[in-house]
């Protein structure tokens, strides 16, 4: 036996500065930045799940701790989905926002294919006057809007909320379809073109399908503005059956200075979920890259 | 029948920039033309011009005797291939080429049948289920031929098909598309800027420069008797030598007269074309590979020289020399086992009956 292996095994020292170890701490840097992201951004529906689960005497008891539940309840969202115009609120809601988003869709895919492809005299300009019609805020638009309405009969109506929220939604989605309709190589119309498609048949069976993913996005976007929008429906909408969530809940569930916030909390966040499970079912196809493939590489 | 006719073609862009400046040309029923040209020369734009992607200014393209200016590319019975390829990313490779059948409402049975047997042709029938992206480069390549077979146009468009390739798929695919036309004999428009894949596939090629045709003619007329200067240094690589220099009469016969005063003696059987130039400026044009080590210096046309390399480039079958010869950077191509070394003096010959005298000014060959 050599000596050598008598020796005691001493590791080498880990170098300052090492792979692993920079590694290990960007790790650990990334986990403490979004725990703290995590918990900055659940602490309000939190709040607002304990409260929804509590009883409006509970709710008044100011000896009681905000955070926590000492006697849980579903009397809060029994009553919301039975008493009231919950229900019709959410029917509204669903109604205008699945108008709100099929139009929005058919407009703005419309649009972008005319104006990322066909081109035409001024199609860069009104490509960006589309944009720009954008940034115009709805806080200064509702007056004239309020007129406008008021004159097509549609005032206190919710239909005209299906009138109004392309406004707002088609010039952003037509922006990110433009955007999604310019990255397809040209030559993938120029195929189709000489296949004999239309320029219809070209939209319908080759663009559609090759920017699914920016359609997703354009619909989640669309949808988002049309399921939150409050100040169109609360300037235009003032009897309880035609009104959406967002001022069906504040309108309803608030009487002078009566603030009924079980309800206002369940029905909030019952008003959160379609959301949700929106987000969670397209996040997928909206990261999915389609159009890997497509030419080159 | 489908011959394709060019007529005056022009191509000018807003602003009067001209790309395309009047071509004429005629490729037969059956034919394979290349159009070969450096960027920018016009080739691609033509070809967009007889596929439709591109509006012609002025002039008239027909197909089959049909003036096609105003048909949209769908009714002139063409199919292309891109570089790119151009797959529809969301479709089989059994749908990306059935795609055209379908628009044009052909029966399935149809469809699957020529889906099939292009599929066959091209050796991808295992892939026919896959998408693109699952597809190496020179399978997507076979995809996108195996398009434009299904349609059985009337021509076919190739746009630089092989650019995207590694070099070694691209002979091997430049093989692939010569078998298909002997298969198919479909007449054929090829666009590249590879002189290589021009000389290898064409029946007869088209050089373009700067928006006009230098000279249209078989490989080998190409290769052996360019019209131009442009087609002399375009075709053939290395590239063709030019060297500027005098015609002049010595010691009763014609002689090429070269910087640093080599004296090259021109053939008998070509004094008489030359004769008249005898006094002229002139620019003495050969090709590396009748630059050669001196070997066949008893054959009568074979001029000696000396020449001391300044890299020599071992290639296997060939070693180049390069060299400067009466001032100009030349270089020639001598046998591997030749004492070629840089700095060595070499003795070389030459071959002066493959010589090209080109006007200096217009460019043309004399």
């Amino acid at each position: 036996m050599s000596s050598t292996t008598a020796t005691p095994f001493v590791p080498a020292e880990i170098k300052h500065g090492s792979l692993k170890r920079e590694r290990r701490w960007a790790l650990i840097g990334a986990y403490i930045a979004l725990a703290v992201f995590v918990l900055f951004f659940m602490i309000p529906p939190f709040h607002m799940l304990m409260t929804s689960l509590k009883s409006s005497a509970e709710i008044a008891d100011l000896s009681g701790n905000p955070w926590i539940v000492s006697a849980p309840t579903l009397q809060n969202y029994w009553e919301l989905l039975t008493e009231g115009n919950y229900l019709i609120h959410f029917r509204n809601s669903v109604i205008v926002t699945t108008c709100t988003v099929v139009i929005s869709m058919i407009i703005s895919v419309m649009a972008a294919f005319a104006l990322a492809r066909m081109k035409f005299w001024g199609s860069a300009t009104l490509a960006t006057g589309v944009f720009l019609t954008y940034l115009v805020p709805e806080t200064l638009l509702f007056i004239p809007m309020f007129q406008i309405i008021g004159s097509l009969g549609l005032y206190n109506n919710m239909w005209a909320m299906v009138l109004i929220f392309p406004t707002l939604t088609v010039p952003f989605c037509t922006w990110i379809m433009i955007g999604y309709f310019a990255s397809i190589p040209k030559e993938l119309d120029e195929a189709a073109l000489i296949d004999g498609a239309g320029h219809l048949q070209m939209l319908w069976k080759i663009f559609i399908p090759v920017a699914l993913p920016g359609i997703l996005a354009a619909m989640i976007f669309a949808f988002t503005v049309s399921w939150a929008a409050f100040i169109y429906p609360i300037a235009f909408l003032v009897s309880s059956d035609q009104m959406v969530l967002t001022v069906g809940i504040v309108s309803d569930l608030i009487r002078a200075d009566t603030f009924q916030w079980g309800k206002i909390m369940a029905g909030a966040l019952m008003a959160a979920l379609p959301p949700l499970l929106v987000y969670a079912f397209l996040m997928d196809y909206y990261i999915a890259g389609l159009t890997a493939g497509a030419t080159k590489g | 029948m489908a011959q394709v006719t060019l007529r005056k073609v022009v191509k000018a862009y807003e602003g009067g920039v001209q790309a395309v400046k009047g071509i004429d040309l005629d490729i037969a029923d059956h034919e394979f033309v290349v159009l070969v040209g450096p960027s920018g020369c016009g080739k691609s734009t033509t070809l967009r011009m007889i596929a439709g992607l591109e509006e012609i200014s002025d002039g008239e393209i027909a197909i089959g005797g049909k003036v096609i200016n105003d048909v949209p590319p769908r009714d002139r019975d063409i199919a292309m291939v891109f570089q790119n390829y151009a797959l529809y990313p969301h479709m089989t490779v059994f749908d990306n080429m059935a795609f055209g059948l379908m628009l044009r409402k052909f029966p399935k049975e149809e469809i699957k049948r020529r889906v099939d047997n292009a599929a066959r042709i091209l050796d991808i029938t295992p892939l026919l289920e896959r998408k693109p992206k699952a597809l190496s480069g020179g399978q997507r390549q076979r995809v996108a031929m195996g398009r434009a077979i299904v349609r059985d146009p009337k021509v076919f468009l190739f746009d630089e098909p092989l650019s995207n390739l590694d070099a070694k798929l691209r002979v091997q695919m430049r093989t692939e598309i010569k078998k298909v036309h002997q298969t198919v004999r479909t007449t054929t428009v090829y666009v590249t800027h590879d002189q290589v894949e021009a000389m290898t596939l064409a029946d007869r090629v088209v050089v373009m420069n700067g928006g006009i045709i230098e000279q249209v003619g078989s490989p080998q007329e190409l290769y052996h008797n360019p019209k131009t200067r442009f087609v002399a240094g375009f075709i053939g690589s290395p590239a063709m030598n030019f060297i500027p220099g005098r015609l002049e009469n010595g010691a009763g016969a014609l002689r090429v007269h070269l910087p640093n005063d080599i004296v090259l003696p021109v053939p008998a059987e070509r004094t008489a074309r030359y004769q008249n130039l005898a006094g002229r400026e002139i620019l003495f044009g050969i090709r590396p590979e009748h630059l050669t080590e001196a070997k066949n210096l008893d054959r009568p046309h074979f001029a000696p020289m000396t020449a001391t390399p300044e890299v020599t480039e071992p290639m296997g079958m060939e070693t180049l020399v390069h060299f400067k010869m009466a001032g100009a950077e030349i270089c020639g191509r001598v046998d591997p086992l030749a004492p070629a070394a840089p700095g060595q003096p070499l003795p070389m010959a030459v071959d002066m009956s493959n010589m090209h005298i080109l006007d200096p000014q217009s460019g043309r060959v004399l």
